[in-house]
């Protein structure tokens, strides 16, 4: 395969992980955070690289799971202890994200880990970094990782998707009838987790948000149901990476920030031109029912 | 040496007095951002002001402190103006409306920044400062902006202390009173922005809502008071601001929001500890 | 036999008591109404019962047995402003949820399920909705889609909370039927009610609350101007209306 081509397919396994996951979370109004995850994973790949001194794939992946289900307990703890849950993920994920930040600043320039990198990604460095099996030349890591991922989460909500999709519309009633709602919690947040760290080294730890959140947002505005609006959300999210992809080539900018825009664009198209819940097609029915 | 130096150069003294006065006035106003729940939006307007300053420098060409602020200050209230506007307009909830705002925004940033670096004259580092804040790369000029905005801010906000106190707690007794509580609800707004967009060139875009979030949620843990807990809160907002820069003036390329945000952390932390209102150890003692 | 036994329940929120230690027993097959001012911890003492808040005290016993052990034994209808209807989902799938419990985890409802379900939907007269939007159904209807949902749980003892509040009248028989039909099967049912002109006609049994249990028992015994004072304490002028009614039956 050829460079660009495996950044497109990167790209596209970002945004079929992040689609499909980050919908659920627009649903369940964690948007949030979702975004305080994100952030924070940073801590744990920092953190995972001071204790292994190597940026490998595993490590990183546990550190950056690890501290990403301790921002989800450290916002709850607040929240059930009467901090306003928005102040609450504020205060949480800015100080884990600056603490990683300050971090970075002490890792030697020798190692390929700075702030550019965290904020994001270096998707072009992606198809360099490859590694082989039995002498045979595998592609490149994040392409199997992030494949890995989109493996587990695609299978865990299959495994759980009644449960997941009542603890979301009427988690006191899931309660009732004896289905473990803080065990889906934060089988969710390790899902964002994995999905975010997977994704960093492609599009960094803050653009990561936009693939989670937006296509799930504009998903939700085209459909009104929930396995439509999953698959939905993935294909968007892949759409997205392939609009993106172009554009920056075109204008010679950063692939991940144009992938994350693009991510905008098609919401903002959802928002006013969506068939049944579009601000404009809305205006427009309400006109022809006057007339 | 360096700290010798700090002290004594005349920039060092308003880096110093910039940090604290910005500290304090992001703190006062923070508890009022604490009280309306707009913590996270003030996040979103903040990383939202990226774009604002790119656009500004693609237009003119030029790197002009001023002109990157009003930049800001127009993206920073589109974003606000986005926000609301998804909302009402359509079933997405406030959440996911920040979280899209935010994320869109920060990006179109990035993608600009990429565009001048690449593209235009390429001297992008004065813009680079502008994502985690750099106080050393600070001139007296900006300083000077920096600490006379901040105190703009603060004066404005004690002399309308009581009228944004009722416009948030009991907005329709406040009109029917006869205070024009939108008028107040704008100008409560305006200083927002003032204080994010006077501080992203210290602390940075992605982190200067920190500064607004976590000062006043440490004083709640020591008054229940509203006029105690923005002056607390000020004055968490300036300690954290002068140690964190002074600490970034030491190390080599440490960059200034983070610490002055971790600074801020370790006193939520404190305060979430041993606090004299709600504070963990007064909690366990009351159970004993 | 008791269908549900509820033993010095104590529920405080930001440490000031909703609740002080509330104890009753609840006669199978009865239909009772939780009667009692704003603020008197009706759906607080549902939501307790139903272990979905904490409590600081209390035993709560299903037929004699632990709450958790009876489980299955539980239905609920909450209120509907509880949940989101914006959820993108139809009102056959909503009531499906009910058998959630039922099927257990890993597997998915099969024909005999949506069978059920469709049943259900007919019995509470929203058959032709089935495939429809629930944010696009009235909140009558909304209401429906929730009892149906109740209804295929196949539970022993039935918690409803304000079920009746801001529904047509089609809504109102609906609930009606099934209270008499639970109420026929030898089923429970306990309803959080506060329109006090109708208590009459729908419960037999009236557990009067004010943070704490004034009276419970049989509708004739316990529903009387006096209770009813002791219950709203000053307000009861503001029931002027059903106080008349109770005084004229005398």
């Amino acid at each position: 395969m050829s460079y660009g081509a495996w950044i497109l397919l990167t790209g596209c396994l970002v945004g079929i992980t992040c689609g499909i996951t980050g919908a659920i979370l627009v649903l369940r109004k964690m948007a949030m955070l979702a975004d305080a995850i994100s952030h924070t994973v940073l801590l744990g790949i920092v953190g995972a690289f001071f204790v292994t001194q190597s940026l490998n794939g595993l490590p990183m992946l546990i550190g950056a799971a690890v501290v990403g289900l301790l921002t989800a307990l450290f916002v709850q703890l607040l929240d059930s202890s009467g901090v306003q849950s928005d102040a609450a993920i504020g205060v949480v994920f800015t100080s884990l994200f600056a603490l990683g930040v300050v971090l970075i600043s002490f890792v030697g320039d020798s190692v390929h880990l700075d702030v550019q990198h965290a904020l994001m990604g270096e998707i072009a460095f992606i198809p360099w970094e490859t590694f082989e099996l039995n002498g045979m030349n595998m592609g490149p890591k994040a392409v199997w990782l992030l494949g890995a991922v989109l493996f587990i989460n695609v299978a865990l909500i299959m495994l759980f998707y009644k449960e997941i999709k009542l603890t979301t519309f009427d988690p006191q009633y899931a309660a009732l009838i004896g289905i473990p709602i803080m065990f889906i919690h934060y089988l969710l947040m390790g899902m964002v987790s994995l999905s975010t760290v997977a994704s960093f080294d492609a599009v960094g730890a803050i653009l990561v948000v936009a693939m989670l959140i937006v296509p799930g947002a504009t998903a939700y505005l085209l459909t009104d149901r929930f396995i439509v609006m999953l698959l939905l959300s993935g294909f968007i999210g892949v759409l997205s990476a392939v609009l993106g992809y172009f554009s920056a080539v075109l204008f010679n900018v950063s692939i991940a920030g144009a992938m994350a825009c693009a991510t905008g664009v098609l919401f903002f198209f959802a928002l006013f031109l969506s068939p049944k819940y579009g601000f404009l097609t809305k205006k427009l029915r309400n006109k022809m029912l006057k007339t | 040496m360096e700290i010798f130096e700090l002290f004594t150069k005349a920039n060092a003294q308003w880096v110093l007095f910039g940090s604290i006065l910005l500290g304090f006035a992001s703190g006062v106003i923070g508890s009022f951002v604490l009280l309306k729940k707009q913590s996270l939006i003030s996040d979103a307007m903040a990383h939202a002001t990226l774009p604002g300053v790119c656009l500004v420098y693609m237009i003119f060409q030029v790197k002009s402190i001023p002109l990157f602020l009003i930049g800001a200050t127009i993206t920073g209230l589109l974003a606000t103006y986005s926000i609301q506007f998804i909302v009402k307009h359509s079933r997405i909830k406030t959440d996911a409306a920040i979280g899209i705002t935010l994320s869109v925004f920060f990006a179109l940033g990035i993608v600009l920044l990429t565009f001048i670096s690449k593209n235009l004259s390429g001297n992008q580092s004065g813009l680079d400062d502008f994502i985690f804040g750099q106080a050393a790369a600070l001139v007296s000029s900006d300083l000077q902006m920096i600490a006379v905005g901040s105190l703009v801010i603060i004066i404005l906000s004690t002399l309308f202390f009581k009228e944004f106190k009722i416009s948030i707690f009991d907005p329709l007794y406040a009109k029917g009173l006869g205070l024009p509580v939108t008028f107040f609800n704008a100008v409560l707004l305006a200083l927002v922005v003032g204080v994010v967009v006077i501080g992203i060139q210290m602390v940075g875009v992605v982190l200067i809502a920190a500064l607004l979030i976590t000062p006043p949620l440490a004083a709640r843990y020591w008054t229940e008071q509203l006029g105690l807990m923005a002056m607390l809160s000020g004055i968490f907002g300036a300690i954290s601001g002068l140690i964190g820069t002074f600490i970034s003036t030491l190390g080599e390329g440490l960059p200034t929001g983070p610490v002055i945000v971790l600074c801020a952390s370790v006193i939520f932390l404190l305060s979430l500890i041993f606090g004299s209102k709600k504070g963990l150890v007064k909690k366990v003692v009351a159970t004993v | 036999m008791n269908a549900l036994t509820v033993d010095n329940l104590s529920v405080t929120y930001d440490k000031s008591p909703v609740l002080q230690r509330v104890g009753f027993e609840i006669p199978e097959g009865s239909l009772t109404g939780i009667i009692g001012p704003n603020g008197a911890g009706k759906s607080t003492l549902l939501k307790s019962v139903l272990h979905l808040i904490p409590r600081l005290t209390g035993d709560i016993k299903v037929y004699g047995k632990p709450y958790k052990e009876q489980r299955n034994l539980i239905g609920y209808v909450p209120q509907r402003s509880e949940v989101d209807w914006d959820f993108p989902t139809n009102a056959l799938d909503i009531v499906l949820m009910g058998r959630y419990g039922h099927i257990g985890l890993f597997r998915r409802p099969k024909k005999k399920e949506i069978s059920l379900a469709k049943e259900a939907l007919k019995k509470v007269g929203m058959e032709d909705y089935a495939n429809r939007q629930i944010s696009q159904l009235s909140g009558g209807q909304q209401q429906r889609v929730f009892l149906a949902r109740a209804l295929v749980q196949d539970a022993q003892i039935y918690f409803m909370d304000e079920p009746f509040a801001g529904v047509d009248a089609a809504t109102e028989k609906a609930i009606m039927n099934l209270m008499q039909q639970w109420k026929y099967e030898g089923k429970t049912v306990l309803v959080v009610h506060h329109d006090l002109q109708t208590v009459e006609d729908y419960f037999d049994h009236v557990l009067l609350l004010n943070k704490t249990p004034v009276s419970y028992g049989p509708t004739q015994q316990v529903f009387t101007m006096e209770n009813l004072e002791r219950t709203y304490g000053g307000a009861i002028s503001f029931i002027g209306k059903s106080a008349q009614v109770i005084q004229e039956r005398g």
